[in-house]
């Protein structure tokens, strides 16, 4: 009788620390993954951002320069098609993550030709309305890498929980799956550092 | 008791300046202690400005700040590599200028060599000290000041118009928040205090308990007052931010300058 008293206590303590076990790493595992889902959803929020400078900026160019069609419409087809690729961060292949990515990065590419083409354009350049837009497009494209890095941050400290041992095992049986992240473009970013 | 709160009162009267620039691993200036936040928004790294002209800054961006509990922190380094944009938004969001809850800080970094003046909006303020206007700021207000080697009369030219610009939209806290101030090393020493007191009592603690935690209270209302007092008038200190940096984040609103 003393006996399996005895081994039923060592039992329920036994369950009792596996069962803290799990809750722990189960409510860590949920606390990173939604911090990467915020992280996230500032990315898009950021992307969302130059999106919406775009028309501002296309008719603010056209008041000067209306001959550049071709530079003005690829600008307005990159930005739908950057717009229609929507993810969801939780269920991202990073096929998926490449395609946005790319997306995104088609957009940046015909920004910076219609940039370069302002150049021509004297009166546009000094335009206040455009400057502003384009201090804001700089501030945009600030935010978006900022936030990027941000999210890859968030994804690696997730990523690296639910892969370490003997986490790994409890990530399958609850369902954590690893999460994208974004690959830098090219002329990667590096972190600034300070020179004395 | 008493010996405890004059304890408290002098680590805030004295003054402290602020220690050379250390970076930490992350390739970021490392966070100043509580003590060099409560007395100083001016870090002139990189030696542009006399010890007058930073209290002159401080006093101001603190009387600001003791008004709307809006956080405008200036710092001069001799260099960046890359992005100052990237750097500098980095930097305020790890050190948290601004209050956590309405994310109202505004950084002002100078590189020297570079040239380079950026300001930097934490998220709650980036709908007013927009991009545009930060723009403007640097290049009508600080850079021609800069431009002729005056870096006092541009920063305070830039201090005034993000001042101007924010005017009205944040108010400073009720000062109910302080009892949050006070440092943990306090609250365990007096809870040791009270052990103390209630072991010696021994076995009358029934009034020896309630008359010890009534001492309590007292303690901490005047450690609140006095480290306000050192943060906010410090005669000599300039001027900082009160409670310290208050976990502000920044998002890389901004716009970046050079002369």
């Amino acid at each position: 009788m003393k006996k399996t008293l005895g081994i039923l206590g060592v039992l329920v303590v036994l369950g009792f620390f596996l069962y803290n076990f799990f809750v722990g790493f189960y409510n860590t595992a949920i606390e990173y993954r939604e911090d990467a889902k915020t992280a996230w959803s500032n990315v898009e929020s950021a992307y969302q951002r130059r999106a919406d400078l775009i028309p501002n900026l296309v008719n603010t160019v056209k008041g000067y320069a209306s001959h550049e069609k071709e530079t003005l419409e690829a600008v307005i087809k990159a930005r739908s098609q950057a717009t229609q690729v929507k993810i969801d961060p939780t269920n991202m292949t990073p096929e998926q993550m490449a395609q946005f990515q790319q997306a995104q990065q088609g957009l940046s590419g015909a920004l910076s030709r219609l940039l370069v083409t302002v150049e021509k354009y004297p009166d546009l350049k000094a335009d206040k309305h455009f400057l502003e837009l384009q201090s804001q497009l700089e501030g945009t494209e600030n935010r978006i890498k900022v936030e990027r890095d941000r999210y890859n941050k968030a994804v690696n400290t997730y990523d690296k929980y639910i892969q370490k041992f003997p986490g790994n095992m409890l990530a399958s049986m609850f369902g954590f799956k690893e999460m994208a992240r974004f690959q830098s473009d090219k002329g990667a970013e590096k972190a600034p550092k300070v020179e004395f | 008791m008493l010996l405890l709160s004059f304890i408290y009162w002098g680590s805030f009267a004295q003054t402290t300046k602020v220690p050379p620039l250390k970076i930490d691993e992350d390739g970021l200036p490392a966070k100043p202690s509580l003590q060099v936040q409560q007395n100083h928004s001016v870090y002139d790294y990189a030696g542009l400005l006399s010890p007058e002209q930073c209290r002159a800054l401080e006093q101001k961006i603190s009387k600001y700040y003791d008004s709307t509990s809006t956080q405008i922190v200036i710092a001069t380094i001799p260099k960046v590599n890359d992005d100052i944009s990237l750097y500098a938004t980095e930097w305020a969001h790890k050190w948290g200028i601004g209050q956590k809850d309405k994310e109202n800080g505004v950084f002002l970094l100078v590189s020297k060599d570079d040239r380079k003046v950026t300001i930097r909006t934490g998220y709650g303020v980036e709908h007013l000290l927009t991009d545009a206007l930060s723009r403007r700021i640097i290049e009508e207000k600080i850079i021609p000041y800069f431009r002729k080697g005056d870096y006092y009369g541009g920063l305070n030219a830039g201090v005034d118009s993000i001042i101007k610009v924010l005017q009205g939209e944040f108010k400073a806290e009720p000062k109910k928040k302080e009892s949050e101030g006070i440092p943990v090393f306090l609250i365990i020493f007096i809870i040791i205090i009270l052990l103390i007191i209630f072991s010696s009592k021994g076995d009358n603690s029934g009034g020896g308990s309630w008359r010890s935690s009534g001492g309590g209270p007292i303690i901490f209302s005047s450690g609140g007052k006095s480290s306000w007092g050192g943060g906010s008038f410090g005669g000599f200190g300039g001027g900082g931010f009160s409670g310290g940096f208050g976990g502000g984040g920044f998002g890389g609103g901004g716009a970046t300058g050079s002369w």
